[in-house]
């Protein structure tokens, strides 16, 4: 089990250097850090000077790995365009991205696990068909398609709701927060249900499968053989040995949740990561780029540890190797 | 009989025919996908309007809904966008590039994965690992985010006209790219398996060059789980292009994707022209949701241990 921990961690190191060093890359010799706090109108020597005070005189290697320092402490440099620090920037920008994906998360398992149980229990049912027939067209439309739709809907025909923003917001220290307000409230319902539509039909499917499979296993029979009732059958013997498969998927899951809410931000102008990274592209603001994907790497990296140990926490065969 | 006759006869005996006409659903699809192929590539033959030659375009037809609709007209069955071009052309002309960057991206992740898969298979070692590991690295990653960092990069750095010629081959590089580490699995692990089977122990004592025998004896008996893998890639690099061109990196307005056509239309939404994002939308889920059923079909038919 020690072993397994210590490899584990050594992949995710493997991530994290990769990771930041296409970062180092990206910030370093694809921006200008001279010309991003001089400016273009300053003298050669001015230069120099910057650059002997930056360190960029010095061997690649030495630079890497001041870089990684400074990045380590948080410092990512001044953003081109908004002339403010990087860091700065995304803190103000990674409530909205996080509370986006919690909820959207929240929503997708808490529709798309009972509905993979209903599915696997009665797979020739009426409303099964339905269900995986909805599934099957949940995973094909793209998740800005339905956004557009909603919009369509909600805020165009209906009025109801709010296309754009997240409302009102109430700051918790440095963090913002729309769930304390009723118009945040409803502004995160448009965007938590495109996010959630393609995880919901993605669990399900899964879900479904595993648990059909289990089904199908000879601990079942025995426990049916007990006497056991039904639901007992169902939810503490099948449904748990189903659900193994599921964490994986799950984490990886809301690490594309992660990358599928720059489109979800992109349709409500959603103030977050996501809209964030397209300005960061659109202007050419290479230290926000560099940024953005040295903590999206690190993201990942740390979702795939969570996920590799919550393995070893709930399936004891794993801590037995 | 001829070849092609002989070919027909034992493709219509088959056991794979004989399966995919007892799955309506599969049929279905097959046949909406086949209808969308002929429309994407016969698309100058058959679309109403040549929606890309500015001559023949009318501002005055600017914005007409579809014909069904009040003030709409025949002349464009599902409207006009705001340069007045036919909604219905833009969408035979769209599905094409679709397609053909998405079939471009497939073949493209298919020839690196499995070229990569077939060394680390043959030579194992550290060749393996550093393939493989550079493939967990990858996997750690979302397909859409990989090939949304190549594509966004790339367009940061390139100057503007450079990069309008080169549009079409980056978002086809980056989404080959982002996935070609499934396919390098599949044949990596089979390679393994026929490494150590005879025929490549008498090819081998036949003195037969270690290349001939990984790409023209090994290569073919991997590529079973492959076919199927693509088909169902091909969903997703079409998927993966439209949110590309959406999110304004992949194809531009003057040559559009359908994705590129929603983006579009998406500006226009809020003041209720939904026809000319919703159609290209409507003719993307189609085309995407036809070949997911097709392949997994495919899949269900040729290997079902890969669900």
């Amino acid at each position: 089990m020690f072993s397994l921990i210590l490899r584990r961690l050594g992949s995710v190191l493997l991530v994290m250097l990769v990771v930041a060093g296409l970062s180092f890359l990206i910030f370093n010799y694809l921006g200008d850090p001279v010309n991003n706090i001089l400016g273009v109108n300053a003298t050669i020597e001015e230069r120099e000077e910057l650059r002997r005070t930056l360190g960029l005189d010095q061997p690649s290697h030495i630079q890497f790995w001041h870089f990684l320092q400074r990045a380590v402490a948080g410092d990512f440099g001044i953003s081109y365009r908004n002339r403010i620090p990087v860091i700065e920037l995304i803190l103000s920008r990674l409530p909205a991205t996080v509370e986006l994906v919690f909820c959207a998360t929240i929503v997708a398992l808490s529709i798309g696990i009972p509905m993979g149980v209903y599915c696997a229990l009665r797979p020739k049912g009426l409303i099964s068909r339905i269900l995986q027939m909805i599934s099957l067209v949940g995973i094909s439309i793209p998740q800005f398609l339905i956004g557009m739709l909603l919009i369509l809907i909600f805020s165009v025909e209906l009025r109801w709701l709010s296309a754009f923003g997240r409302g009102e917001v109430v700051q918790l220290g440095w963090w913002s927060t729309g769930l304390l307000t009723h118009s945040g409230r409803m502004a995160l319902i448009m965007p938590v249900i495109t996010l959630a539509v393609f995880q919901i039909s993605m669990i399900m499917r899964l879900v479904q499968g595993e648990m059909q499979e289990v089904m199908r296993a000879d601990f079942i029979k025995f426990a049916r053989a007990r006497g056991l009732t039904d639901r007992s059958v169902h939810l503490r013997h099948a449904l748990r040995n189903s659900l193994l498969p599921v964490v994986t998927v799950v984490g990886m899951q809301i690490g594309s949740l992660i990358a599928f809410a720059i489109v979800c931000e992109a349709v409500f102008q959603w103030p977050g990561l996501g809209l964030l990274i397209l300005q960061a592209i659109e202007f050419a603001d290479f230290p926000v780029m560099a940024a953005y994907l040295a903590l999206v790497g690190f993201g990942f990296a740390m979702i795939n540890l969570t996920v590799d140990m919550t393995y070893l926490f709930i399936d004891p065969r794993m801590r037995r190797k | 009989m001829t070849s092609v006759q002989i070919f027909l006869h034992r493709f219509y005996d088959s056991d794979l025919f004989w399966k995919f006409r007892k799955t309506p659903a599969a049929v279905i699809a097959a046949a909406v996908l086949l209808v969308m192929v002929v429309c994407a590539v016969a698309a100058p033959l058959l679309a109403p309007h040549t929606p890309f030659d500015p001559g023949t375009l009318n501002l005055m037809d600017s914005r007409l809904p579809p014909a069904w609709l009040e003030g709409g007209t025949i002349t464009y069955p599902l409207g006009t966008d705001e340069q007045g071009r036919d909604v219905l052309s833009t969408i035979f002309y769209g599905m094409r590039i679709s397609l053909a960057v998405g079939v471009a991206a497939v073949l493209l992740s298919v020839v690196i994965g499995v070229t990569l898969g077939l060394i680390a298979g043959w030579f194992g070692g550290w060749v393996d690992a550093v393939i493989m590991r550079m493939g967990d690295v990858q996997l750690s990653f979302p397909t859409i985010m990989i090939a949304f960092f190549i594509d966004g990069i790339t367009k940061a750095v390139m100057p503007t006209d450079l990069r309008e010629l080169t549009r079409f081959y980056v978002v086809i590089l980056a989404i080959g790219l982002a996935d070609w580490v499934q396919f390098a699995r599949t044949v990596r692990a089979a390679t393994m398996i026929e490494k150590n089977k005879d025929y490549t122990a008498a090819a081998r004592l036949s003195r037969v060059s270690t290349m001939r025998i990984v790409f023209t004896h090994v290569l073919p008996n991997t590529l079973g789980p492959v076919i199927i893998l693509a088909t169902l890639g091909l969903g997703v690099a079409i998927l993966t292009e439209a949110i590309l061109s959406f999110l304004g990196l992949g194809m531009p307005p003057t040559q559009p994707s359908l994705g590129a056509l929603i983006r579009v239309g998406n500006d226009l939404l809020l003041s209720g022209e939904w026809w000319i994002s919703m159609f290209p939308g409507l003719a993307l889920v189609l085309l995407v949701l036809s070949v997911n059923i097709f392949g997994d079909w495919l899949r269900d038919a040729l290997n079902p241990r890969l669900k």
